[in-house]
């Protein structure tokens, strides 16, 4: 049984101009302590994909259908007070952008503190140690004294440690981190996400690591899932998505990778841009940027499985 | 010292460490009250007024030990006594009436300490009985939002668009007079500006990262508005609850001068203005206008320090 299973998870807004289909019929699986990257551009559904798996959408947003599987418990019975139980303890989220995602006019310790003390009896003296634990263990140096800080204090880099810190204080099953490097330095960046990688290989935490940046899990990541539009258009090992795209997206979003070897060329770009999610084309939404798209494209292409891989596409790029 | 931390393993990251994990010697956090009380320090004004604010408050505690005659004790009210000029000896020669003396024999300046007492009392009270009643409404209408946020925001809107004197004087008619009822009166018309305060800021709060930060480590909700939202909407909050407290205290007078507030046993500034009253016009005017100067004072004292709290809470202000 893997750690979470999403089977056919459709998220809808009901918006007054219509009803946006934000997710449609995503389905993936997370083993235990593994890394599974979900990679798309603005819009493609990447925060949406969390926030479902969280139970945080606001109205207007909603599951319409699907199953989330945690552990073999189905989620969406879950009750609000299940979800206070796993949220925080069990599953654990890292946010975008460290300025928004600490309380202001608290303290990093008693708001790490607070994490705890809500999901475990435990005195004063323990918390304590388990706070200066895990702010040692995302490379705090001196944790004892930076607890008794006010976010304001401390740089975007810390605010985002003492983030992580926060969601790897309960040693959770499951972390799912929206973006967390994007509002940082390159150069922190590359720190946060070594240390992502060396805590969830010493402590066997799955992750669910969310970019837009292929070139970010491409390192990180065991298995790799590209959305479109609000679909999965292909995923499978990431050494096997990125050295063999199957889907003509997957492929584009590689090209335009800066490297080496195009020095001195023009980047390549995907011609055209992302759909409007309440005016997506019929069948794949892809098609209309494609080179490879045909009349058979007005048909919303159907999972295909080959191997370890999947891909929604009539033409597919054969093995190179 | 400094002692290298067990995950500086990676070399590569070593060049920018320097800055961003190791020890660097911050100067101890200041916690926002002591900042805050440090920054009100600085302006001259407002320390006048609190410092006065504190000298009344203390007056108002000390009164029963600090006053020469209990005004409302009987025994040492003498009739014969009355309506002295400010300054008059009583007839034993043992006590000077420093503010004179009412119609009834009482000495002035003791009916104004035990007047302050009441006053201050019931617009303390009232005012954070309001802020209690107010915040829980406020809060919970921002963090559920939708249904619950429209009712609740309805009822408060319908209990604004009333003139508050006319609430009162409503309520009071109805009730009769008496401590509690004025207390209730007053919480009745002042819980609505606290609850659409506290409602309007907590809607910035509620849509912020950390309270979605905050659901996502699995915190109740109770949780999420008293110790999150709450401590963030603190600054507007304070500076309401000051002038509210003002406010309370002029209408109670208002109320006690018309006669339908406090009954005559418990006799607050504007309960002792309106017994004075009859006096002014045969130039006994240290009846009534002594008492109104106290009342003007605890006010005018109360509105500065809460317009400086204003300006120090809020940085754009504060240059």
């Amino acid at each position: 049984m893997a750690l979470l299973e999403v089977d056919r998870l459709v998220t809808e807004f009901h918006t007054g101009a219509g009803v946006v289909r934000a997710l449609d019929n995503v389905s993936f699986t997370l083993e235990r302590g593994k890394v599974l990257g979900i990679v798309g551009e603005s819009g493609s559904g990447k925060s949406v994909t969390a926030f479902s798996l969280m139970n945080l959408l606001e109205a207007p947003g909603r599951i319409a259908s699907g199953s989330i599987r945690f552990k073999g418990e189905e989620l969406g019975a879950a009750s609000p007070t299940r979800w206070s139980q796993l949220r925080g303890d069990r599953i654990a989220m890292v946010f975008q952008d460290p300025m928004m995602s600490l309380n202001p006019v608290m303290r990093i310790g008693a708001q790490l503190a607070e994490t705890v003390a809500i999901h475990a009896r435990a005195s004063r003296a323990q918390i304590d140690e388990q706070v200066c634990s895990a702010l040692r263990r995302v490379g705090i140096a001196a944790p004892a004294e930076r607890m008794r800080a006010y976010p304001h204090e401390l740089s975007g880099g810390m605010r985002q440690r003492v983030a992580i810190a926060n969601a790897i204080i309960n040693a959770p099953d499951l972390i799912i981190a929206d973006e967390p490097t994007t509002a940082l330095d390159v150069t922190i960046q590359g720190q946060i996400l070594y240390e992502m990688k060396q805590l969830v290989r010493s402590s066997g935490t799955a992750l669910l690591w969310i970019t837009h940046d292929i070139s970010l899990v491409k390192d990180l990541a065991d298995h790799l899932c590209v959305m479109y539009a609000g679909r999965v258009i292909e995923q499978g090992p990431v050494d096997q998505v990125i050295g063999q795209p199957r889907h003509p997206y997957t492929r584009g979003l590689i090209d335009s990778l800066p490297h080496a070897a195009s020095r001195g060329k023009r980047l390549y770009s995907i011609p055209g841009a992302t759909p409007p999610l309440l005016a997506l084309p019929p069948g794949c939404a892809f098609a209309p940027r494609c080179s490879r798209a045909s009349a058979a494209c007005s048909v919303t292409p159907q999972v295909t499985v080959a191997g370890a891989r999947e891909f929604r596409c009539f033409h597919p790029l054969d093995r190179p | 010292m400094p002692q290298p931390s067990p995950n500086t393993m990676d070399m590569n990251a070593t060049a920018v460490s320097g800055t961003d994990s190791a020890t660097a010697t911050l100067p101890p956090p200041e916690s926002p009250w002591r900042l805050t009380a440090r920054r009100f320090g600085r302006r001259l004004p407002g320390v006048i007024a609190a410092a006065f604010l504190m000298l009344l408050v203390l007056l108002a505690l000390a009164a029963p030990l600090i006053a020469p005659q209990d005004p409302y004790d009987l025994a040492q009210v003498t009739i014969v006594e009355n309506e002295r000029a400010p300054g008059a000896l009583s007839d034993d020669g043992r006590t000077t009436f420093l503010l004179g003396t009412d119609g009834a024999g009482r000495d002035m300046a003791s009916a104004i300490l035990y007047g302050l007492r009441i006053s201050l009392g019931i617009g303390v009270a009232s005012a954070l009985v309001a802020l209690a009643v107010g915040t829980v409404v406020g809060l919970t209408a921002a963090y559920f939002g939708g249904k619950v946020d429209a009712v609740l925001m309805r009822i408060v809107d319908v209990q604004l668009s009333l003139p508050t004197i006319l609430v009162a004087l409503v309520l009071l008619a109805v009730l009769g007079q008496g401590v509690d009822k004025t207390l209730l009166a007053l919480v009745l018309v002042q819980w609505a500006t606290f609850a659409r305060n506290v409602r309007g800021s907590a809607m910035v709060e509620r849509n912020k990262e950390y309270i979605e930060a905050a659901m996502g480590q699995g915190l109740p909700a109770h949780r999420l508005m008293l110790r999150h939202m709450l401590p963030n909407c603190m600054a507007p909050l304070v500076v309401t609850t000051t002038n509210q407290m003002a406010n309370a205290i002029t209408l109670e007078a208002t109320m006690s001068f018309l006669g339908i507030g406090l009954p005559q046993t418990e006799p607050s500034l504007g309960l002792l203005i309106s017994n004075g009253f009859d006096y002014v016009l045969s130039h006994q005017y240290w009846i009534s206008v002594f008492p109104g100067l106290a009342l003007v004072l605890l006010v005018v004292s109360i509105s500065v320090v809460g317009d400086q709290l204003r300006v120090v809470l809020n940085p754009k202000l504060d240059t």
